[in-house]
């Protein structure tokens, strides 16, 4: 059995001109989705990146920078993950499928983590 | 994950967002109503963002309060105003936490009744406040709003600036009304929610959906007032029972084919009989004073349609009777015509001719959509088709909702012989 990260990549402006039953209704979406997948023993985390912080460190010709970010980059930042585990991409696919991330404008990234024998 | 996945209670976000911001609203002062929604926005949104990963925290109302809290004091200080009120915030939100039994419901009432009055003050334009009520009290969102009254967004939205911005300018206090403004003040509101159940009520092409719910408030909000101690009176308890007798025919008043259907078409079986009953109960205690007020007439009529078993048993004679009293108190044009329809019912269709021919000269009369749709219906029956013709065509020349002019188009085609294809009710007659 594989562990995958499913990353959130979240349009910045989310939420910000939805109705307060509108909100309430998507959220109800992804509780069913992660419901879904945590009764079949699928779903072993997630957590949700602090909004509109974070630092990011840079060394250029020996020179250590720091800035705030990501922010600054693009429409869209990382809001969070989850952890799921599957046999392979095809099935993990599959499980990210019903994930309303994506019919609300975000990307969801989907990564294996990697296991090497021995470590 | 830490959080549970608790379910939400059906339409939490939007009586939360009432809630909160009448609660900010109180600590905060009138003057910053607009930070007030901002922060409750900012609350919701992150909510947004985070339960989806973390799941539905075990109290979502804490969770909410707090949220908004921070955003608020995040705003405060932003604006650099002082912060006075942060103890009063951090009390506020701390008192979210506790389970909901431990929060005094009169203690909930109060905000919600002083942001009514509010909405109701003097310096809001008549036409914004229940528009007002509805966005702050209930909740909706503009462009909710927009959908269920059919208007653009930008209108709602305008309307509600306007309306705020006064408020702000006008130095509107959140305080419960001094008593010499009091009765004028709850008279405006009794008005308000009149308008935003009517409104709602009668404009069939919003959306279904959304229309129910704009409904369903201004009936909660009613109800609120008829059983607070502080604001209860035999005036919004007729008020409340017009709504549950007019609110319990919504089922019935439309068929599959989203065709309006009249009194005499609906389906009985359909109207809730609980909402009736509820009605009755109001109407009792609507009787207790000498007080007779239009909500008094108008529940008086909607009374005994709830209370015949079907269309021909209606007490013709007593709905004539509440009409009369209904034109003592002010005498309109409107009322003589909807008075005209009952009586057709219980002298015949001659005898109500006989009232439109006295009422065609009013000069409201003369463009007035339902006074030719009215008058072609009782032409038609009193097997004049021609005249009928006539004032169906005129009728559908005036300004009408859309279902109201497939009614009579439904009504002109039945006088003029040509089979109708788009036949959605049932042609009794």
């Amino acid at each position: 059995m594989n562990q995958y990260l499913i990353l959130l990549h979240d349009r910045k402006d989310f939420g910000s001109d939805l109705s307060p039953e509108d909100m309430q209704r998507i959220i109800g979406e992804y509780v069913a989705w992660s419901e879904r997948l945590r009764s079949a023993g699928k779903l072993l985390g997630g957590e949700k990146l602090c909004d509109g912080e974070g630092k990011v460190l840079r060394e250029k010709s020996g020179k250590a920078t720091v800035t705030d970010g990501p922010f600054s980059e693009g429409k869209e930042v990382v809001g969070g993950y989850f952890l799921i585990q599957a046999e392979s991409y095809e099935e993990a696919l599959g499980l990210c499928r019903g994930n309303p991330h994506t019919k609300y404008g975000g990307t969801l990234e989907l990564r294996r983590i990697e296991v090497l024998d021995g470590h | 994950m830490n959080h549970g996945t608790h379910e939400l209670v059906e339409h939490l976000f939007r009586a939360e967002s009432g809630r909160m911001l009448a609660a900010l609203v109180r600590i905060l002062g009138a003057r910053r109503i607009e930070l007030a929604e901002e922060a409750v926005q900012d609350a919701l949104v992150r909510a947004l963002r985070t339960w989806p990963i973390r799941g539905v925290p075990t109290n979502p109302r804490a969770w909410l309060a707090t949220a908004a809290k921070n955003a608020a004091l995040d705003q405060l200080r932003r604006a650099r105003e002082t912060d006075d009120h942060e103890s009063e915030l951090v009390v506020w939100s701390v008192r979210e936490g506790r389970s909901f039994e431990l929060v005094h419901d009169d203690e909930l009432a109060d905000d919600t009744l002083r942001m009514m009055f509010l909405c109701c003050h003097p310096d809001v334009p008549e036409e914004a406040r229940a528009t007002l009520i509805l966005k702050t009290v209930g909740g909706f969102h503009v462009k909710e709003i927009a959908r269920a009254y059919l208007a653009t967004e930008e209108a709602i939205a305008q309307r509600l600036v306007r309306a705020k911005r006064r408020l702000v300018e006008g130095g509107a206090s959140f305080e419960w009304p001094p008593e010499a403004e009091l009765a004028e003040r709850y008279d405006a509101v009794l008005e308000a929610l009149y308008l935003l159940f009517n409104e709602g009520y009668s404009a069939c092409s919003g959306e279904e959906l959304l229309r129910a719910d704009c409904l369903k408030e201004a009936l909660r909000l009613a109800s609120l007032l008829a059983t607070h101690p502080a604001t209860r009176s035999p005036k919004v308890d007729a008020l409340v029972a017009l709504m549950c007798f007019q609110a319990s025919r919504s089922r019935a008043r439309v068929d599959d084919a989203g065709n309006v259907l009249l009194l005499e078409d609906q389906d009985r079986r359909l109207w809730d009989r609980a909402l009736i009953a509820r009605g009755f109960r109001h109407l009792e205690r609507a009787t207790v004073a000498n007080e007779l007020t239009t909500y008094h007439v108008e529940a008086g009529i909607a009374a005994c349609h709830a209370a015949a078993p079907n269309f021909e048993a209606t007490d013709w004679e007593r709905i004539v009777y509440f009409y009369d009293l209904a034109l003592e108190r002010n005498d309109s044009p409107v009322v003589r015509l909807n008075r005209a329809v009952a009586i057709a019912e219980r002298d015949g269709n001659w005898a109500a001719l006989a009232e439109l021919d006295e009422l065609e000269h009013h000069p409201r009369m003369a463009r007035f959509f339902l006074f030719f749709a009215v008058r072609g219906e009782l032409e038609r029956r009193a097997g004049r088709n021609d005249r009928a013709q006539r004032a169906f065509e005129r009728a559908l020349e005036l300004p009408c909702t859309a279902p109201e002019r497939e009614l009579v188009q439904r009504r002109l085609a039945r006088c003029t012989g040509s089979a109708p294809t788009i036949f959605g009710t049932t042609g009794k007659r």
